[in-house]
């Protein structure tokens, strides 16, 4: 809940609200690749992130 | 009460804590040197305890800990970026997205859990900006009032560079150049295409780069196809690069390889493979554009700040060819550069923003600098030295006076013994800078393959760096500057170069590199550069006791400064770690504070397999 309030604030301090859909579909898919069990950082070259 | 701030950077590479005691730096460390684990990315838990430790602060008494970037900020790019580019990027994005929602979305909460590890949180996690830490960790240490401040690195959260200014206690952003147009990565994308690896291997690449034919027609045309296709650099410096060349942003390589291959006609190198003359001189031509671009953000930085000082930071800052011709072009009068100008170095511009920013504190510029030689790590006793000899039932010599000591430790030097060389607090950042350092005799012509073979157990191509006595600096270098850190280049003196033809660009690399060039063969470049460090009394008095012990004794004030580390493992923190990489190397000698090892004197330590590699 704590993570949700801090990004509507970021959110709303940026302006940038067209973000809440594609984070809505994004984290929807994320989590259904972290429950099929999708691994992480190993495939990269170098992380950009 | 003091005053206490923690600084922390984690999760991305080289985690490292720092903390400081009513606004002076008191200990820095990278947790890499605690857990042996190079580039260590986790929780900094060992690097914390001990700079708690090192301050006498217990956590509980902390005013303030500060995170040295904001990880929300990355999301949005992150984000923004995978929108950009759709549908590309899909494979990138099921491979990163996971550990966002397992972890780095609740950075807050990792860090709070990490914390609360120490006792209980005694104040609020503050989070600074990536390239405002890096801006803060060059500017407040720095002996300027005033200077202009220059950030270049891969990325942060947006930013990829930074052009500031800082006065006094103050420090404005006036300019970025963000995501995905990024000096660091470019250059990253040349060491990952001529087979280095990615944010390690990029001294490789710079090492390399004078092995290129200057003015040589494939160079030229090299460089001609990085301006016209990969990257468009503006009079300000500012780049934007051609992404349809990149892979970085939405895939999982650095580069495209395929568009890459007909650009440049070779294919990426294998990280085995033989290093051909087309790869030394593609290593030269993105050197130059390199240099070109961070001159072009430095000119324009003295441009719109008007200032007479340079301060740099950020993980190109640690080009120090590329920052030899900043100086060297004299676009400022004088430049300071931040010797943990990586990630790890974060730690400390978090701490410092979390002192300086939002407040009025009183900053009083300190010379040399405020970073006291760099020399912020652990320091171990004599007595913890005699728990090492008990424990291998080692042997060695206690040599109470230090006179005594240099001075028999430079007649080791100077019959061409190695000498690992452990002594009071460990480096900040990732140069050896006297206190765990190798050394050898930079005249002896048989010093960089002996070092390379016995010592490193490789055979690199880049020659070792010089430390010489700041006073004696010009009498071997063309540099005017002092170059404390190790983060400026120089040529050594032409009077010095041995007139012999050099060995020409047909012969193979390892004869180029070991051809005597010089009267200080061990530090002379292809190019007849030098990595230089200067060492001072005031910062290193032990160190400079040496060299000029060394001085007294040959005649010559420069010494080979390698890092004291084995292959796969950061440089040694421990006398435990120099015991055991001086035991499984052919080192010849170990002083280890007033203890002198003596290797044909120790037991064989059955554990240790002998002819362990080793690497810097």
């Amino acid at each position: 809940m704590e993570f949700l309030k801090e990004l509507w604030v970021f959110l709303k301090t940026r302006k940038k609200y067209w973000l809440w859909p594609l984070i809505f579909i994004l984290l929807l898919l994320g989590a259904l690749i972290v429950l099929s069990g999708g691994s992480a950082l190993a495939p990269f070259i170098y992380t950009i992130f | 009460m003091p005053e206490a701030i923690l600084g922390i950077s984690a999760y991305y590479h080289d985690s490292a804590a720092a903390i400081l005691v009513d606004g002076q730096i008191v200990a820095a460390a990278q947790e890499e040197r605690f857990s042996r684990i190079k580039h260590d990315d986790r929780f900094p838990a060992l690097a914390i305890a001990f700079v708690l430790d090192e301050a006498g602060i217990s956590f509980e008494e902390l005013s303030a800990i500060v995170f040295y970037e904001k990880p929300i900020l990355k999301f949005e790019r992150l984000l923004e970026t995978y929108h950009a580019f759709a549908p590309k990027g899909f494979q990138s994005f099921v491979a990163a997205i996971p550990l966002w929602i397992k972890d780095k979305l609740f950075m807050k909460r990792m860090l709070r859990d990490e914390l609360a590890k120490f006792g209980k949180i005694p104040c609020a996690i503050s989070f600074s900006e990536h390239h405002l830490s890096h801006a803060a960790s060059a500017f407040y240490p720095s002996p300027f009032e005033v200077a202009a401040i220059l950030t270049i690195d891969g990325v942060g959260e947006w930013a990829t560079s930074t052009i500031g200014i800082g006065t006094n206690n103050k420090i404005k952003i006036l300019k970025e150049l963000h995501f995905p147009h990024s000096v660091g990565l470019l250059y990253s994308a040349f060491t990952y295409y001529i087979g280095f690896v990615v944010n390690s291997g990029e001294y490789k690449l710079m090492g390399l780069a004078p092995y290129g034919i200057v003015n040589g027609k494939q160079t030229i045309e090299f460089k001609q196809k990085i301006l016209n296709q990969l990257v468009d650099i503006m009079d300000d410096g500012s780049i934007i690069l051609n992404m349809s060349y990149f892979d970085f942003a939405t895939g999982l390589k650095m580069t495209n390889n395929r568009k890459w291959e007909q650009l440049f006609g070779i294919p990426p190198r294998n990280p085995e493979g033989e290093i051909t003359q087309a790869y030394m001189n593609l290593a030269l031509a993105i050197q130059q554009v390199t240099e070109e671009i961070v001159l072009r953000m430095a000119r324009h930085a003295r441009e719109i700040t008007g200032c007479k000082n340079l301060v740099m930071a950020g993980g190109v800052a640690l080009n120090c060819v590329a920052n030899g011709k900043v100086l060297n072009h004299k676009v400022f009068d004088d430049i300071w550069i931040q010797p943990a100008s990586g990630d790890a170095g974060g730690a400390l511009g978090a701490a410092l923003a979390g002192w300086y920013i939002g407040s009025d504190r009183l900053r009083t510029p300190q010379l040399p600098d405020g970073m006291c030689g760099s020399l912020l790590g652990p320091e171990f006793t004599d007595k913890d030295i005699q728990k090492i000899i008990q424990k291998y039932n080692a042997k060695a010599k206690h040599i109470q006076e230090v006179e005594e000591l240099t001075n028999e430790t430079a007649s080791f030097l100077a019959k061409g013994k190695i000498v690992g060389w452990f002594q009071g607090r460990m480096e900040y950042g990732p140069r050896a800078l006297g206190n765990r350092s190798i050394l050898g005799d930079a005249r002896n012509p048989e010093m960089q393959r002996k070092l390379n073979l016995s010592i490193k157990y490789r055979e690199g191509f880049r020659p070792f760096a010089p430390a010489v006595l700041e006073e004696k600096l010009t009498e071997y270098f063309d540099l005017d500057h002092p170059s404390p850190y190790m983060l400026f280049v120089g040529p050594v003196k032409q009077s010095r170069w041995i007139a012999d033809p050099v060995a020409g660009f047909d012969s193979p690399i390892l004869k180029r590199l070991y051809h005597q060039r010089s009267d200080i063969p061990a530090v002379t470049h292809v190019d007849y550069s030098a990595r230089v460090q200067t060492v001072h009394l005031k910062t290193n008095s032990r160190f400079y006791q040496l060299l000029k012990a060394f001085a007294n004794l040959t005649g010559c004030d420069v010494l080979v400064n390698t890092s004291f580390n084995v292959r796969g493992e950061p440089i040694v923190c421990a006398p435990d770690d120099a015991y055991r990489c001086f035991m499984s190397t052919e080192m010849d000698y170990l002083v280890m504070g007033n203890y002198l090892f003596n290797k044909e004197d120790q037991p064989v330590l059955p554990e240790m397999k002998k002819g362990a590699k080793a690497m810097d």
